[in-house]
């Protein structure tokens, strides 16, 4: 065994130690330095890499513990090894509790520290070759902000890619939470439009007065309240892509309009009377089948061939369930980036990950896990961390047995069950349940449930 | 050609044959001259008398100001260690001139043939020069730079340096 390529911090008050145990390890090959005290170790800890660490356990000011638990935090990939003089089972515990790699006791015999290093070898280069497949892994599996390994969102990539390229107009079908807004986004990014704006607009939020001068803008005067001029999102997306999520919801009226600009490349201002030139690319999406719609009459049939040119769906998450680990360690990525702190999650609570369906998709799971985080005690979620709504069937009345719900208790299931069902989108919710969301927000207040429609854990937890 | 010098420094006798067989071991491993330097000065300072064993450190420090000029190797039959470590069979300075190494803990009670911890000595004594020509430890199977921590460990090593070993002690000065 040789320990070329692994650095190694001796940390030990004496400099009898630190001399005889770097000049044992140097003939290893082993790169070799060393810190007097606790303190020093943390600024050499903070300005360089190490692999192994030799911390003495007994040391003036800061101890050996309190330096792994540093170690822990600012290289959670180096193996810690505690060195005393004083062996008691109690503190071999204790620093093995706080992830120490091993422990040794003074002075060492020669056959246990060589061994010891050996093992420490290994598990060194297993450390960074796991770091190499997972740096690869996770780009082999992305396509700039989307994750997955499942071979149809490979499928979504590739002619995302293409059709990125092209000018043309591009329609997103999916569940809610699939991810149709990223996947645009992602368009945009690898377009020629890149370096112009993303437009981002829901056409299902807002009345069809307010989206008409939202999209095409107005002039002043043009309704009551509109006391200046103002520029549309077409005007605004211009030489960049407009993204219109919830096609499928907009008005007769919008859809003649929005054909008219589709052709023309024009838009005409609310109240206004020149067209105005706009230079847009339209990736359009909804979770409505518009040929279904086209056939019952809601939807222009020419406004759909006229959004169809590159149609992209994303399968539902229940369907690449492959992907959860991946988006799971995506997102604990990003929460780790935002928390300053990294979480793990359990194998029980990623087994409940996966047998979860996921009816808000992506979303869905991205909130799961921002909730376990927050949550979570310590740095690993547990499945009751998590919060995952039960699956309605089992949905718990708080009816004696045989006894018929009441009417607001089968209001506030049903709420809670649409709630979950959109991943904890209330304007989705509202939409559904066919109130607004003020109305909405009021039932999630007086039902006291939370977004993503699970009631609260009476135990606080 | 600058000779290696070989300077027993142990407590008892070590008989006509051993140092012969390490001189000529080294010899050859080496491509070198071997003397066999005798003086009756003894390391005083190395022994640690808490311990109970005589300090490799001490020893190295004290073999570079008495001992001949050039790389010289001391054998004693006494037990040595290194503060770190319960014991070792011997240490030397990384490319340096001194090194030391012990029958101490060559020769287990009950060994059936003398010329076992004999084969062994001889082996430590090569590794230990190997050091002072600035070879660190080698993992070529049966290397004698292979790190031995126990005398199991050094029967498992041949006597003599690896091909990359020997290449680079021969760009040392070396001529084997």
């Amino acid at each position: 065994m040789t320990g070329r390529d692994t650095r190694v911090l001796v940390v030990d008050d004496e400099e009898i130690v630190r001399e005889s145990l770097g000049g044992w390890l140097r003939e290893d090959g082993f790169e070799v330095d060393s810190a007097p005290d606790g303190k020093s170790a943390v600024e050499r800890m903070k300005a360089e890499r190490w692999n192994v660490m030799l911390v003495d356990l007994k040391m003036p000011g800061m101890d050996g513990l309190q330096v792994l638990e540093e170690a822990r935090k600012l290289q959670p990939d180096a193996a810690i090894i505690m060195m005393t003089a004083y062996a008691t089972v109690d503190t071999a515990v204790t620093a093995m509790k706080l992830g120490a790699f091993d422990y040794l006791v003074k002075p060492f015999d020669p056959e246990e520290l060589s061994i010891l290093m050996q093992k420490v070898v290994t598990q060194q280069s297993l450390v960074r070759e796991n770091a190499v497949l997972r740096k690869a892994l996770k780009k082999e599996h992305r396509f700039r902000d989307l994750v997955s390994k499942s071979p149809a969102m490979q499928r979504v990539f590739e002619l995302a890619q293409v059709a990125a390229r092209s000018n043309s107009t591009i329609l997103v079908l999916g569940e809610s939470g699939s991810g149709k807004e990223v996947l645009a986004r992602t368009i945009h990014e690898e377009s020629p439009r890149s370096q112009g704006p993303f437009v981002a607009m829901s056409c299902a939020a807002l009345t069809e007065t307010l989206l008409e001068s939202e999209l095409f803008g107005h002039e002043r005067g043009a309704f009551t309240g509109a006391t200046g001029r103002r520029k549309g999102k077409f005007e605004a997306a211009s030489g960049g892509t407009l993204f219109l999520d919830e096609i499928g919801d907009i008005s007769p009226k919008l859809q003649l309009d929005l054909l008219r600009v589709l052709e023309e490349r024009k838009v005409q201002r609310v109240g206004g009377n020149e067209p105005v030139d706009v230079d847009v690319r339209i990736v359009a999406a909804t979770n409505k089948d518009l040929r279904k719609a086209v056939a019952d009459g809601t939807f222009r049939e020419d406004l759909y061939y006229r959004l169809n040119v590159i149609p992209v769906t994303l399968p539902p998450l229940r369907e690449r369930k492959e992907d959860v680990p991946l988006l799971v360690e995506h997102f604990l990525d990003r929460l780790e980036a935002e928390m300053k702190k990294r979480v793990k999650v359990s194998p029980e609570a990623m087994s409940a990950l996966l047998a979860h369906d996921w009816p808000g998709n992506v979303r869905e799971l991205r909130n799961v896990l921002e909730r376990g985080a927050v949550v979570a005690q310590g740095d690993v979620m547990k499945p009751s961390d998590l919060g995952l709504a039960p699956a309605p069937a089992r949905a718990p009345g708080t009816n004696a047995p045989g006894e018929p719900p009441s009417l607001e208790e089968v209001e506030k299931r049903h709420v809670a069950e649409v709630l979950a069902h959109t991943g904890g989108n209330v304007t989705q919710a509202a939409r559904l349940l066919g109130i607004d969301r003020v109305t909405l927000y009021n039932k999630i207040r007086k039902f006291q449930l939370r977004r993503d429609g699970e009631e609260p854990d009476p135990a606080g937890g | 050609m600058e000779a290696i010098h070989l300077w027993w420094i142990g407590d008892g006798d070590p008989g006509p044959r051993t140092l012969e067989h390490v001189r000529n071991h080294l010899a050859r491993a080496l491509g070198l001259p071997v003397r066999v330097f005798e003086d009756p000065a003894r390391p005083a300072d190395a022994w640690d008398a808490r311990r109970k064993q005589w300090s490799t450190s001490r020893i190295l420090a004290w073999l570079a100001h008495a001992g001949p000029p050039g790389k010289v190797l001391a054998v004693t039959d006494q037990d040595l260690f290194i503060p770190i470590l319960t014991f070792v069979f011997g240490e030397a300075q990384l490319d340096g001139r001194a090194a030391v190494v012990s029958t101490a803990r060559l020769g287990e009670p009950g060994l059936p043939d003398p010329r076992v911890a004999l084969e062994r000595l001889a082996k430590e004594a090569v590794h230990e020069v190997g050091h002072c020509f600035g070879l660190v430890h080698c993992d070529s199977p049966g290397c004698v730079m292979g790190r031995s921590s126990t005398a199991r460990d050094v029967d498992r090593k041949r006597g003599e340096f690896c091909s990359r070993c020997r290449d680079h002690v021969s760009r040392r000065g070396g001529g084997a």
